[in-house]
């Protein structure tokens, strides 16, 4: 089974917010799925459904939800704590304050083995080291007996990407993981992502509202705008082919060297994303889309343009 | 700034009504202690004792003209009982003026001017908190002899670092603010912007510590009182009742239930109206 | 951190000092002792045989550094009333009075801990609120008031254990109650606010996502973190259990330093007095550091990179 994440129509409501209203994906084994939007538009909390690290109080709900076949929503609690670290495992954005500054590099990363995997502690060490090392970190005996704070945001990250490998999951989900990062760390650390998935075959579910990770790493992409996935496609098709409006503003807003022209404005998407509550039907870009109609109040098909690309629109030009 | 807490649905509500206990409360005592001398049945001081420990009206043979029956010397309970939250009262409410001006300027001071003046009201806040206070008070009453404006006064000096603690951080917060930078580049003078900027800003928390100090002075009258270093005897302390009633508990034991009772039920409301006035006036981001 | 120990030690012999002068004044305040202590009966050469005999009749100043120089070698005078050195009555009923405030901060802690972290758990349910409320209970309870009522019930009517003297470790059992009925409060709720910010922060987020069990995510993880105030403020509330103690030694006739530095008030005997301030004070001082000394170990980020 090459598919390792399914998901489909996924719904998550805080209270009286709809934070997802619709997203649907799948990453198969091997391959980066970048899920790309602006803040807010609900691309984290898909993120962090899939191995349902909500708050409290949030209700999830979706047609399917799988990973390598296995039904997730019907998973108790303790099932799903054994898939977390283990089979899939995620990475967060602000590596800063995702360790605890309590407990040394070492117990933090030996502790999922043991969890896990029954192991030794120094069975675990070992393995700690091993992955410190793969993923770049230099005196990797030093750093593991080092607390969070003695090391840099970059070192930090590397070190929960490493944390993260420990039980040699299946899935990866990165959160915006370069985000809080200096520009030169992050080239690092996506170069990282991009060898560690090639060598073990990951399958990477990438979360970021950044383009140009976007156009550096993934092999498809999925496009959310206020709680739904508005478009999807290859790589290549989607900055070749933008067919959903909002795709379309949104590569025009990057400037491309080369070739914007002098003196030509910036492109920007006029308005701001709207806070969607409950019975919304429709499009929720129709305000600042430029190309609707009253059509784009009722509920909206979703198109074909390609093999692997699809995308919602009432308007199939 | 202060910025008031999200309380949820059911925490809002079971705040207001505890608020709301807490008022009724306080409104109680301070009713019997402003209107003490109209509400009292008998003279609180006023011995009998072909009557002495009369039962209270739950417990057979009681004698309904003492409601609450009387103690070792036939002094009517209930009397005492209204005298003693006078007292109680009115020790709480000059005990935290008087800590409150000594804390509040203190704290101000430290907090406004920051430095050298800084550090020595950080140390004489250190310095107090130090003092074992109970001890120190029982000494001074003890050496120079128990009068209400002694125990005020020791009391007052014993009691004023949460005061000094919370006026001092919150100036401290407020000085930081654009708005004082404002005033400040229009040319007011530093007097001015503390009265008229910093003042009023950390009126509410101090307010709050306020109710909270009256409560402590309270408790702590009493203990001193029923230490027999309190309030002069035969004035009706709380604490001095629980104390004279010592002797015969095990045998009457509603003697010393009836006033700890008032007086736990007192400085639980106070704590009360405290709480839920830190809410109302959003003072919660206060330390 | 070498350097913000010895500020501190700076402070808290400057804090000693303060304290030291503070006491004296204390006892001065009277006005003549001489003649508090010989008494009502006292003829005018008795007061002055008295004044000579206890050094009174020379300056003040001059009383007061004889004091502070024989306090720093450990030399705290003689009680007017015992005939023995201060300091080695203080030595014989210290232990007790460590006893009791050891014994209420033991079940303080085994009170506060569990509930506060189950309140944060459970937040804004009906067992947090309860526990707010018994928090909101133990802050108004008098305490002299809570030591009578425990030893009507537990002592006289259940008979199950002592109501005074110091014979055995049941002696201890409900002073320490009390004791431990003023530190409740404060300790359950620092405990649950902390583990409240603990359990929203983002590292139990990512220990959430490595799949650990509740239990080590709570203990382990949340609950290192949040006890770190907790720990600071139990050592000082120790010192606060101490210099408080006078009332309920009282209660229960236990023979501490407290029932000392309240029999010698009510004997006049100044010297106790005097040295039973500046030694709570002192042990006020000590505690404060070692809580500084213990979030410093506590919290690895404290300690210098």
């Amino acid at each position: 089974m090459s598919t390792l994440l399914e998901i489909e129509q996924l719904e998550v409501e805080f209270g009286r917010t709809a934070a997802v209203r619709g997203a649907s994906l799948t990453v198969e084994r091997g391959e980066t799925h970048c899920l790309v939007g602006e803040s807010g538009c609900g691309k984290s909390v898909t993120a962090l459904s899939v191995m349902n690290l909500l708050a409290r109080g949030a209700r999830r709900r979706a047609r399917r939800l799988a990973f390598e076949g296995l039904d997730l929503p019907g998973l108790s609690e303790s099932g799903m704590a054994h898939l977390r670290g283990n089979a899939m495992a995620m990475i967060f954005q602000e590596p800063m304050t995702s360790l605890n500054p309590a407990y040394t590099v070492g117990s933090q990363m030996t502790e999922v083995l043991r969890r896990h995997k029954r192991a030794s502690r120094r069975t675990a060490l070992d393995r700690a080291a091993d992955l410190l090392a793969r993923v770049g970190i230099t005196a990797p005996g030093l750093r593991l007996g080092q607390f969070p704070h003695q090391l840099s945001g970059g070192l930090r990250q590397r070190v929960m990407i490493a944390m993260a490998l420990m039980c040699e999951p299946r899935l990866l989900i990165a959160d915006e993981p370069t985000t809080a990062l200096d520009v030169t760390v992050q080239a690092q650390i996506l170069r990282l992502l991009a060898s560690l998935q090639r060598d073990l075959g990951l399958g990477m579910l990438l979360i970021t509202h950044d383009l140009g990770i976007v156009a550096r790493v993934a092999h498809r992409v999925s496009v959310m705008y206020a709680g739904e996935v508005v478009e999807s496609a290859a790589t290549a098709e989607l900055f070749a082919n933008p067919r959903h409006p909002y795709t379309q503003g949104l590569l025009r807003c990057v400037p491309v060297p080369g070739r914007i022209k002098r003196d030509e404005p910036l492109g920007s998407i006029p308005g701001t994303v709207p806070r969607i509550g409950p019975g919304f039907e429709g499009c929720a870009f129709r305000e600042r889309c430029g190309f609707g109609d009253e059509t784009c109040h009722q509920a909206i098909p979703r198109h074909a343009a390609g093999p692997t690309h699809e995308f919602l629109c009432r308007l199939p030009a | 700034m202060s910025v008031s807490s999200v309380t949820s649905g059911p925490r809002r509500g079971w705040r207001s009504l505890s608020t709301w206990i807490g008022a009724v409360i306080v409104g109680v005592a301070a009713i019997c202690a402003i209107f003490a001398p109209l509400l009292v049945p008998h003279d609180p001081f006023a011995q009998d004792l072909g009557k002495r420990l009369l039962v209270p009206f739950w417990m057979e043979g009681s004698d309904p003209s003492h409601v609450l029956g009387t103690d070792q010397l036939g002094r009517d309970y209930l009397s005492r009982l209204i005298y003693g939250c006078r007292i109680s009262m009115l020790i709480g409410v000059t005990v935290s003026v008087v800590s409150g001006l000594i804390g509040i300027t203190l704290g101000v001071l430290g907090g406004f001017l920051g430095g050298r003046v800084d550090d020595a009201v950080l140390f004489a806040i250190t310095t107090r908190l130090s003092i074992p206070v109970v001890l120190v008070a029982l000494a001074v009453v003890g050496l120079l002899g128990s009068s209400m404006t002694l125990l005020v006064l020791t009391l007052g000096l014993l009691l004023w670092d949460r005061f000094a603690v919370v006026a001092r951080s919150t100036t401290m917060q407020v000085r930081n603010l654009d708005f004082v930078a404002a005033a400040w580049c229009a040319g007011c003078s530093r007097f001015r912007i503390l009265i008229g900027e910093v003042l009023p800003n950390i009126a509410s928390h101090l307010v709050v510590v306020a109710t909270l100090e009256i409560a402590l002075a309270i408790l702590l009258e009493a203990a001193l009182s029923f230490l027999g270093l309190g309030v002069p005897p035969p004035l009706p302390s709380w604490g001095l009742m629980i104390a004279e009633a010592k002797d015969y508990m095990f045998f009457s034991p509603w003697v010393i239930v009836i006033p700890g009772v008032a007086l736990f039920v007192l400085v639980m409301g106070i704590n009360l109206l405290g709480d839920g006035l830190r809410d109302l006036l959003g003072a919660r981001s206060a330390p | 951190m070498l350097q913000f120990l010895v500020r501190r030690l700076i402070v808290a012999a400057l804090v000693a000092a303060t304290v030291m002068t503070l006491a004296f004044v204390l006892t001065r305040l009277s006005g003549d002792l001489a003649i508090s202590i010989a008494g009502p009966n006292a003829t005018q050469a008795d007061v002055e045989a008295v004044r000579k005999v206890y050094g009174l009749d020379r300056p003040l100043l001059v009383q007061f550094f004889d004091w502070v120089g024989r306090a720093v070698t450990g030399d705290l005078g003689e009680s007017y009333f015992f005939k023995t050195r201060v300091a080695s009555l203080i030595a014989e009923r210290m232990p007790i009075t460590l006893t009791l405030g050891l014994t209420g901060l033991v079940i303080a802690l085994a009170v506060s801990l569990p509930l506060g972290i189950l309140a944060a758990v459970r937040e804004n349910t009906a067992f947090d609120r309860a526990v707010q409320v018994v928090a909101l209970l133990g802050q108004a309870m008098p305490s002299f008031w809570l030591g009578l009522l425990l030893m009507i019930i537990l002592g006289l009517q259940l008979g199950w254990l002592p109501i005074s003297g110091t014979g055995s470790w049941e002696h201890y059992v409900m002073p320490g109650i009390v004791l431990a009925f003023s530190a409740i409060p404060a300790l359950t709720r620092l405990t649950r606010a902390g583990m409240i910010q603990a359990m929203g922060s983002d590292y139990i987020r990512t220990a959430r996502a490595k799949g650990l069990s509740r239990a080590s995510i709570l203990l382990k993880h949340a609950l290192r973190n949040a006890a770190i105030p907790v720990v600071a403020i139990a050592a000082v509330q120790l010192g606060f259990m101490l210099g408080g103690s006078i009332v309920i030694e009282q209660v229960f006739a236990l023979h501490g330093v407290g029932f000392l530095a309240w029999e010698s008030i009510a004997k006049n005997d100044f010297p106790v007095v005097q040295a039973v301030v500046l030694v709570l004070a002192v042990i006020y001082v000590v505690l404060t550091m070692l809580a500084d000394l213990m979030n410093a170990v506590l919290d690895p980020r404290l300690r210098g990179p």
